[in-house]
């Protein structure tokens, strides 16, 4: 069987800078896959490239042996790839539930014709979709929040409401970019669990970028290190960590 | 399974919503029965619906969706020149109340295909350039309507954009369309209680459309597009919804009020760059998004230059006090916050909007 993802000789240039060059990885169903490296190493721009945000210069993306490669964002989210991001982006002016059910968009469907009439079928599915978004809520401790606008959840809660959403996309694979930035000890031991617990109870593949090692070390199997948009190395996360040039990389040294 | 209450919160709203409109009604009604509404006031009762319509259409574009349109005038002149155009070619052949309904719709229909033409290559994008286009939108079809000469006679309909002249028309034949003099006798159809009911059917509509799932999409759009599109939401597709349907909205808005003129005309007074502005203010003040606000800003700010009118030069002065008071007391967090707690229907905090 093909691997879920798999991504080859990938490369992105910007001006006179290649951001990715020759990038490559290969997850299989299930896989819990960490991407580190320092700063600017390219990171995000391999994320933006998977979810369709930048067009690649070069390389082939596989979503299920599907050439999913320079699709839009929209067709890429329809074909299973869920995303969160660096730097928060919830609507914010929405409540909670709304964010999720927002999410749940291409799940569920009535005609314009029902909202505007009230049909039944409106009733009927928006009831659905209210149940469907509560479980995933439950599923992040946010069901009590449900009635509250997004903007005015604690920071940690908003994270966990991006992921929320994204698994109300119901993706095969889910991109959590920094996961834990800036959050509390507390709030990553709290996070490490939601996401264990969502790639055992969802059969979730899910590829991240962290920068707490704490974080990556305790939940990844497998590493890529990227480095100014090279592949330094990879494979186990023990192996990898271990690695001399991995910490001269994020050293400095 | 859990309650949640701003589902239900936000249908009370909606409902608090209608039943305003429908009380506004039932009270000039009754005034009107009692004789207390002067000449004056009667003749502004259209206009108020025209405006307070507008103010529902635009607030679709501007509060949900977050674009600006700069020229909704114009979408409001291209219905009520369409539905008049109709109105004139049929004043004879059709009874009054099928003709002014398709009249209606046919505003709405034409102000909706101008609405998405222009969607078409401008919502694909992001950042202000809905404004600009709209804006120019607004100024072109004024001028437009001013160049152009329709005539019917025994051969049919003659067009041109030149002169009278030029239509080349037998003697008997009847001028429809005639340039800067517009369309005159159009069929003085509307009335206070069918612009109640347009009013009403474009707020029902509205707000139904903002508490679905397409609505959802919408302001999803609006929040954050990045994300928007990261969860699936085909952003042109709800874009070119709202914004056409805003379109519509306002083409029957123009419809209304074409059927109240004696002579329509494409004057700047009348659908220039300031009507745009105009509305734009009704949504502005009645806070952004909030389709209530929207028809209560739209109520007052035509109303309070009428009811000024004997301070003669003092009038504007006045006006633009009011205006300066609604800002402050729409968009100040303190004052946000006193009417929260003592009005405490709001949402819980104060970047909810009021009964959207």
């Amino acid at each position: 069987m093909a691997a879920l993802l798999e991504i080859n000789n990938l490369s992105i240039q910007f001006g006179g800078l290649r951001a990715v060059d020759d990038f490559h990885l290969t997850i299989e169903k299930g896989d819990l896959y960490g991407l580190i490296g320092p700063n600017g190493a390219g990171k995000t721009t391999v994320f933006n490239l998977l979810t369709g945000e930048y067009k690649p210069n070069e390389g082939v993306i596989r979503l299920e042996d599907r050439d999913i490669t320079g699709l839009s964002t929209i067709e890429i989210n329809k074909a299973g790839i869920a995303r969160t991001f660096q730097n928060i982006r919830l609507f914010k002016q929405l409540t909670v539930l709304d964010n999720v059910k927002i999410g749940l968009h291409n799940q569920y469907e009535y005609s314009t014709a029902a909202a505007i009439l009230r049909l039944p079928s409106y009733f009927k599915t928006e009831k659905q979709m209210n149940e469907k978004a509560l479980e995933l809520l439950s599923v992040f401790n946010l069901e009590d929040e449900a009635d509250t606008i997004s903007a005015n959840l604690p920071y940690g809660k908003q994270r966990k409401l991006e992921i929320a959403r994204a698994m109300a996309t119901n993706p095969k694979l889910l991109l959590l970019d920094e996961p834990a930035a800036g959050m509390n000890p507390n709030e990553t031991q709290e996070l490490m669990d939601d996401i264990k617990y969502v790639r055992e109870n969802f059969d979730m593949t899910i590829l991240l970028i962290e920068h707490d090692m704490k974080l990556v070390a305790g939940i990844c199997e497998k590493l890529t290190v990227l480095n100014f948009g090279r592949i330094l190395t990879e494979g186990e996360t023990k192996t990898v960590l271990a690695d001399p040039e991995v910490i001269k990389a994020y050293l400095g040294g | 399974m859990k309650q949640v209450k701003s589902i239900s919160r936000t249908s009370r709203d909606n409902i608090g919503t209608v039943l305003m409109i429908v009380a506004i009604y039932v009270l000039v009604q009754i005034l009107n029965g009692a004789g207390l509404i002067n000449n004056q006031m009667r003749g502004l009762l259209v206009p108020l619906c025209v405006y307070a319509t507008m103010a529902v259409s635009l607030n679709l574009v501007v509060g949900i969706l977050g674009e600006l349109s700069l020229g909704h005038a114009g979408f409001m002149c291209v219905g009520a020149f369409a539905s008049s155009f109709f109105s004139k070619l049929f004043a004879e052949t059709m009874p009054v109340f099928p003709r002014f309904l398709l009249a209606i719709l046919i505003g709405g229909i034409v102000a909706g295909i101008f609405g998405f033409l222009i969607g078409i290559p401008v919502l694909r994008l992001n950042g202000d350039y809905l404004a600009i286009v709209t804006l120019a939108f607004g100024e072109i079809i004024k001028n437009i309507m001013n160049v152009l000469y329709v005539g019917r006679d025994a051969n049919g309909l003659h067009f041109s954009i030149k002169d009278q002249m030029a239509l080349g028309m037998l003697p008997d034949g009847e001028m429809i369309i005639n340039g800067p003099q517009g369309i005159s006798g159009t069929p003085n159809d509307s009335n206070f209680t069918i612009g109640f009911l347009i009013l009403l059917v474009a707020t029902v509509i509205v707000l139904n459309l903002i508490n679905s799932r397409e609505g959802r999409a919408i302001m999803s759009i609006r929040d954050n597009h990045i994300a928007a599109g990261s969860v699936g939401i085909p952003i042109t597709k709800y874009k070119m919804l709202a914004f056409t349907m805003s379109a519509v909205i306002a083409g029957c808005a123009g419809a209304l009020y074409s059927h109240n003129l004696a002579s329509l005309m494409a004057t700047p007074a009348r659908f220039g760059y300031n009507m745009s502005i105009l509305f734009l203010v009704f949504v502005v003040l009645g806070g952004i998004g909030s389709t209530r606000g929207s028809i209560i800003a739209a109520i007052v700010l035509t109303l309070i230059p009428e009811l000024l009118r004997f301070m003669n030069d003092y009038r504007m002065l006045i006006y633009s006090i009011v205006l300066i008071v609604m800002m402050i007391v729409n968009w100040n967090p303190k004052s946000r916050a006193w009417i929260q707690a003592h009005f405490g229907r709001k949402k819980n905090n104060e970047a909810g909007k009021e009964g959207r």
